[in-house]
């Protein structure tokens, strides 16, 4: 039988995007040339969560993007099963730009690697940060974030589930053993 | 989702699930072409080999674009170059080329059936960029998405396909792809460039002009083929234009919104005038450029995958 355990609710979520929200204007000191950046599917709402948030506490707008990243996957041929290719929009070029990437978990870093990938073939970031709701550890390539809602141990066998929705009392990220 | 034919040789076949998916992820391929690194690594290291025996600067450029904008690498063989010259077949031509492990085979042929033959026989994956009249597969498919992209949906609107319908793989593929996809498709033509029985295909048929556009939501206009005319079929090019033509007095005949395609190359004055092809209602060129991302989708989906 297989057991579902929440970890975190809308709350929790709310306030890990709230942490993470100051914690990017701490180290970037503010929004210049800042660019959130959501990776599909699972960052493309927590990217527009932490936009959000960011612009109430600064007062201003930010630039914001999604990235799909499925041409860059180091299995693009070998897995058969082709995922559908949704669009990247990235409209300006990411020169001299502080590019903050958002995912929701951070698992063995394939994806993170195939996204700083395309994100090169836009231009020259000035600097690339990687901001994930959830750190599943199992990393199977030298990638870190450097702003984390929560660091979640898990087993390979579990799947971590995270759902951000707009529906945002149903925000909830839930463990499952596999 | 997947493919269910290792090659593309005709839309006659094809399930309207995977027009649908070719399609789509062709319209995610478009914003490729828009980037300044018009570049994915997804074909990286995969050969393409381009096999036209027919003249060609759009669609073999196109499948060349769309090739290298996956990262693939791509081989151009027209066979006035090649060894065919010298009486290779067809057959040893293509087992020769299979020798050197290509990934994928496009290939254009003035006879019908020729990619039929090589996709039976090669373990490659073959795309027919055209065989005598019989298809046209990835013309109708960048039609298609352009109709789609214009008007929002293909099912329930009317197309009017006009031109020389006996000889043209475009027509034949489009017809066979509009026809599925739930649009009303109506034929026009010279009497004796319409074949017997095509009714049978799931089209009206009308001789005149008139007739054949009224209301219509897509215009396609067929290329006179001037090359491909052997006995004269009609008396001569300006009879042709006075009857069945677009113009600007006739396209009013259309709905409003009509948008006017063609596959290319343009006759200006003869199937079609000048200010009707290069006007408001004319999207000629986003089939081009539609062209590229419909390929682009069609080498992604075709190639990888378990063998």
């Amino acid at each position: 039988m297989k057991k579902n355990k929440v970890v975190m609710d809308a709350e929790g979520i709310d306030r890990s995007l709230t942490r993470m929200a100051h914690e990017i204007l701490e180290r970037n000191r503010g929004t210049d040339n800042l660019i959130i950046i959501g990776i599909r599917k699972g960052g493309v709402s927590l990217a527009e969560r932490l936009s959000e948030k960011i612009a109430a506490i600064e007062g201003t707008e930010i630039m914001s993007g999604t990235l799909d990243i499925t041409l860059y996957r180091d299995d693009v041929l070998t897995t058969g099963i082709r995922p559908p290719i949704e669009k990247t929009y990235i409209p300006f070029p990411l020169d001299k730009k502080r590019v903050i990437l958002v995912d929701d978990v951070l698992f063995t870093g394939r994806t993170i690697r195939a996204a700083m990938d395309a994100l090169m073939d836009f231009g020259r970031p000035a600097l690339i940060q990687l901001a994930v709701l959830i750190d599943r550890g199992h990393r199977e390539l030298p990638i870190r974030a450097d702003f984390i809602g929560e660091t979640l141990p898990s087993s390979l066998w579990e799947k971590v589930r995270v759902t951000v929705t707009d529906d945002r009392s149903a925000d909830e990220v839930v463990i499952e053993e596999g | 989702m997947k493919l269910s034919s290792k090659d593309m040789l005709g839309i006659q076949d094809l399930p309207r699930e995977e027009i649908d998916l070719i399609l789509d992820t062709a319209a995610s391929f478009r914003e490729i072409s828009e980037r300044t690194i018009k570049k994915v690594p997804a074909l990286r290291g995969k050969t393409v080999i381009t096999l036209f025996f027919e003249a060609s600067t759009r669609t073999r450029t196109s499948f060349e674009i769309a090739a290298k904008r996956l990262s693939a690498d791509t081989i151009n063989i027209s066979a006035s170059t090649s060894s065919v010259v010298k009486g290779e077949t067809l057959i040893d031509t293509a087992r020769n080329l299979e020798s050197m492990n290509p990934d994928i085979i496009v290939i254009r042929h003035s006879a019908a059936g020729a990619a039929q033959i090589l996709a039976g026989l090669l373990k490659q994956s073959i795309i027919n960029a055209g065989d005598g009249a019989h298809e046209h597969p990835t013309q109708a498919l960048l039609d298609m998405l352009t109709i789609r992209e214009k008007k929002g949906r293909i099912e329930g609107l009317t197309v009017a396909i006009v031109g020389d319908i006996a000889h043209s793989r475009v027509a034949r593929s489009n017809i066979y792809g509009l026809v599925k996809m739930g649009a009303n498709v109506v034929i026009c033509g010279p009497a004796m460039m319409i074949p017997r029985d095509i009714e049978r295909m799931g089209v009206t048929v009308c001789y005149s002009m008139g007739d054949a556009i009224r209301n219509a939501d897509v215009v396609m206009m067929l290329r006179m083929q001037l090359e491909r005319q052997e006995k004269n079929l009609f008396p001569s090019l300006r009879e042709y234009a006075q009857q069945f033509s677009l113009n600007r007095d006739n396209i009013r005949l259309a709905k409003e919104d009509v948008i006017v395609m063609h596959p290319g190359p343009v006759n200006r004055g003869v199937e079609i005038a000048p200010d009707i092809a290069d006007g408001p209602s004319s999207v000629i060129l986003e089939q081009v450029a539609n062209g590229v991302a419909v390929r682009m989708a069609l080498l992604y989906l075709l190639s990888g995958g378990t063998q």
